[in-house]
């Protein structure tokens, strides 16, 4: 095999990197079969029950939306994985990998597919964790592990968030299948819990989405493996949020709170983020924030809700994903390459790698925007629907286009200043990338050019079926290049001139940024670790509060709360209304009667009083002979003789024990002694009245009588007692053995001593 | 008599919860024995007390006599007595362990699981001596 199969061409990794691309290119071509059916305005409900009484059924609903979403992960995932073939195929974790980016890719398929909103909560939740194990891959670094940390505590604190939000809508649907409820959407928004299902709902896809302020794990995410970043962080993963958002759009959407939280939220992400990206000096992190920006921007037109806009946010929804998978894994090979990412390093490497850059170029030009290329489609819809706004009209134009400025200036922090200018000397030796690396992010490039120039072919298969299953109903959409010279595209003219001066001056902007950023007291990544300090010191609080180790908190603490819960039930429920006939309690009472109540409370209150250590045993060895004496004269000899028995064994073990066990000392001086007899009395108190109030019903004689008439028949004994211990409740019997047996072999384990019990004998 | 023994259940209650809020874990035991019996009063008194009539087949015959006592809470109070038993006799053998060990039987001074950095006790320095004593013999 490893000679003969030279001639094939074989990819690094061995086995598993056949698969892992292998699986997304079948799952491709599989989802590719639905795309004429789609276009033409089905939607395929594939699917099988999964809890069925719950009803829970596993159902995949194939529209527009989720067809795109799902050949975009599959596509994308077929060239990331095999760009992380060459990428990471000689690590020795590189089949745990593959196994982590499959787990996500299953999860993001599930996510975007599952018809339930129960399923569509679990494979949210697989994308998480797998996102989790993914940024936190090479975990022997800790600012890796810090980063996979906080991004699976913010997502996963949304997360929950969103389950609360579904169930709440189930609960108003009275349906969890998604294609049901989106049917009904005027009956939710009229609900009166549509606002917290909203607020819910929102939480769970502004933290996957990394809207602000839920922003910083996005870039502490870029910790993760190249490969990663350009497939969860950007691609995929990140846009589940998006998804969420534009797929409860016909459901949720269109009211005035979901116009405002999304178009105020994605706004300002929008911006922000793209201020940031100016700011970095790696371009890893560059990319990064442009993410932020543009899930911003789709989140900020999801909201506006026209359908323009809708169309607006699927075309830039493709365009992205295409241009920025395809400059995450450039500047990857660029990394593996000459292992920099600084801007300040990376000059003139198109002479070097000319490939590489052809493919970075492809996708920049469509991230800024330049025409032919489908980024130019995407920007001019954006501006379109922005300047078309009913609503907010200056607000949405005004931040897509500040955004789209620092896009362009972006673009060229990513693509022209590492690839143009004078190689530098330490890079003389720098060559090209292997196919299977350059291989994707060129695809990719080149399909922003080709959606460019024929752009009928994302607008009928996958941005028309989009948009209708977001809208809701049929949008005619009819993707241009130029049409006319009308205000959207005046405005991309600015842009570019704008663009261009900004990048001309980037160097000194990003220094007054980093001026400007510096002096600002509001950060948060530092305020991420304040918070989980906090969280700590709480449960440190806590822990010491309630698990303080002291005994007798602990007791008082369990009898505090049995008193005030019980005694509370019984004030809530009104059992105290009973009226108790007092002579008829006196009547008949004998002398002996008086006499083993008055020992046994004689006992009880003497144990309690005592000093005396004999004096104890004593009181003790009392109260269990007078509740024999008592158990004999209510016709309970059985018990009795039992009785008697154990209470000898007491008072014999604690006199043995005795022998080695100091005297007992006084209590005077133990703190909190009269809150100690309040809680004593008021647990007596309440304890008496339970059984008070139980004497006053009637008491249920069903299994009694039940014993009584078949402990002949059915067992042949005529002590009912014993025939229930021996043969009805033989069970119990044999467990009660059972614990005896256990008690006397952990008692011998204990006095048997261990080789370092004796040692505390030499010492004193 | 059932309003009296219910009357006298509280106050051996009452007893047992002083007892067992002391700090001396031996007077915590005695009031395990106290609420042993509490309990296994309180069952007893729930089935109602029959004088005199034990629930018993009597020869010859095949059910007990009309108003013979309720044979289940005795079953079951059976039961609780020898568990309660088991449960004494294995709290008596780790207090009596534990005093070998530790030297005290104050529960505040044994802290050695989770110290009080504050104040380490004497219990504390005697028994971090053995660990580190079977440390360095093992």
């Amino acid at each position: 095999m490893a000679e003969g199969g030279a001639e094939v061409p074989r990819l690094a990794g061995g086995p598993a990197g056949w698969v892992s691309v292998a699986i997304p290119t079948a799952l491709f071509v599989w989802f590719a079969q639905f795309l004429p059916a789609v276009a033409a305005g089905q939607t395929p409900l594939i699917g099988f029950d999964w809890v069925p009484s719950m009803g829970i059924r596993l159902e995949m609903l194939i529209d527009g939306l989720s067809l795109t979403f799902a050949l975009l992960i599959t596509g994308i995932g077929t060239l990331v994985t095999l760009y992380t073939t060459s990428y990471l195929g000689k690590h020795p974790e590189y089949p745990r990998f593959v196994l982590y980016l499959m787990t996500f890719m299953v999860g993001m398929l599930g996510l975007v597919l599952a018809d339930n909103l129960i399923a569509l909560f679990v494979f949210w939740e697989v994308t998480t964790i797998s996102s989790y194990l993914l940024i936190g891959f090479t975990s022997d670094s800790a600012k890796s592990r810090r980063s996979a940390l906080q991004a699976l505590l913010v997502t996963g604190t949304g997360g929950l968030a969103l389950l609360a939000g579904m169930i709440l809508l189930g609960q108003a649907a009275g349906t969890y299948s998604l294609a049901e409820i989106r049917q009904m959407g005027d009956a939710i928004r009229n609900h009166d819990h549509y606002i917290p299902i909203l607020i819910l709902f929102l939480a769970g896809a502004f933290t996957k989405s990394a809207q602000f302020p839920f922003h910083f794990w996005l870039p502490n995410a870029m910790a993760a493996p190249t490969p990663v970043s350009a497939y969860l962080h950007s691609a995929t993963m990140v846009k589940g949020g998006v998804y969420l958002m534009a797929r409860m759009n016909p459901t949720l959407g269109g009211t005035e709170p979901w116009f405002w939280a999304l178009v105020i939220a994605g706004g300002f992400t929008t911006v922000f983020a793209s201020v940031l990206a100016i700011r970095q000096t790696d371009v890893k992190q560059v990319l990064a924030y442009t993410t932020l920006m543009a899930l911003g921007a789709l989140t900020l037109f999801i909201g506006a809700g026209s359908s323009d806009a809708i169309k607006a946010a699927m075309i830039f929804l493709v365009v992205h994903s295409l241009y920025k998978a395809a400059l995450f894994l450039m500047i990857g090979i660029v990394d593996h390459e000459t292992g920099s990412r600084e801007v300040a390093d990376l000059r003139g490497l198109a002479r070097k790698m000319p490939v590489t850059f052809l493919a970075g170029a492809l996708a920049a030009i469509s991230m800024a925007g330049i025409p032919p290329f489908f980024g130019f489609i995407g920007k001019e819809f954006l501006y379109k629907a922005g300047l078309e706004a009913e609503t907010a009209q200056l607000w949405i134009t005004g931040t897509i286009f500040a955004a789209s400025v620092l896009m362009f200036v972006a673009a060229g922090i990513a693509v022209a200043r590492p690839f143009l200018g004078r190689l530098p000397e330490k890079f003389k030796d720098v060559h090209e990338g292997p196919i299977a690396m350059w291989i994707g992010p060129f695809l990719l490039g080149a399909l922003s050019l080709y959606f460019g120039i024929f752009s009928d072919i994302p607008e009928i298969w996958l941005v028309g079926p989009a948009t209708d299953a977001v809208y809701g109903a049929d949008v005619s959409v009819d993707l241009y290049l130029f049409r006319e010279v009308n205000a959207a595209f005046i405005l991309s003219m600015i842009t570019f001139a704008v663009g261009f001066v900004l990048y001309l001056m980037h160097a000194r902007i990003r220094d007054a940024l980093a001026a400007i950023i510096q002096a600002n007291p509001l950060k948060f990544d530092p305020g991420w670790d304040r918070t989980l300090d906090g969280v700590k010191a709480l449960a440190e609080f806590q822990t010491r509060y309630l698990q303080s180790g002291v005994l007798t908190r602990y007791v008082f603490i369990i009898f505090a709360t049995f008193a005030a819960t019980t005694g509370f039930t019984l004030w809530a429920q009104d059992a105290l209304n009973f009226q108790l006939d007092i002579a008829a309690e006196l009547d008949g009472l004998l002398f002996k009667h008086w006499a083993v109540l008055v020992f046994i409370t004689a006992g009880a209150i003497l144990t309690a009083l005592t000093r005396s250590r004999m004096t104890a045993i004593a009181a003790l060895g009392v109260v269990g002979i007078g509740v024999a004496l008592l158990f004999i004269m209510f016709s309970a000899p059985d018990v009795a003789i039992t009785q008697l028995l154990v209470e000898t064994l007491v008072v014999v073990l604690v006199a043995v024990a005795m022998l080695k066990l100091p005297h007992l000392g006084v209590r005077t001086s133990e703190p909190n002694r009269p809150v100690h007899a309040m809680l004593s009395i008021a647990v007596g108190t309440v304890t008496t009245l339970v059984l008070v109030a139980v004497l006053q019903t009637d008491l249920d004689l069903r299994l009694t009588e039940y014993f009584n008439a078949t402990s002949y028949y059915e067992a042949f004994g005529s002590n009912i007692v014993n025939v229930i211990l021996v043969d009805f409740r033989a069970l119990d019997t044999f467990g009660e053995i059972a614990v005896v047996v256990i008690a006397a072999l952990s008692a011998y384990a204990l006095l048997r001593g261990t080789r370092y019990g004796a040692i505390r004998e030499d010492d004193t | 008599m059932e309003l009296l023994v219910a009357l006298m259940v509280g106050v051996l209650v009452a007893a047992s919860v002083h007892l067992m809020l002391a700090r001396n874990v031996l007077r915590f035991i005695f009031g395990l024995v106290l609420i042993s019996n509490a309990a296994n009063l309180t069952i007893f008194v729930s089935g109602r007390l029959t004088p005199e009539s034990p629930p018993l087949i009597p020869e010859g015959a095949t059910t007990p006599v009309a108003d013979a006592a309720n044979a289940l809470p005795q079953a079951l109070v059976l039961t609780a007595i020898v568990i309660g038993f088991g449960l004494f006799a294995f709290a008596l053998t780790l207090v009596y362990r534990t005093y070998q060990n530790l030297g005290t039987l104050n529960s505040d001074e044994m802290r050695l699981a989770e110290p009080l950095e504050s104040k380490p006790s004497a219990a504390k320095q005697v028994a971090e001596k053995q660990y580190i004593a079977r440390d360095t013999t093992s």
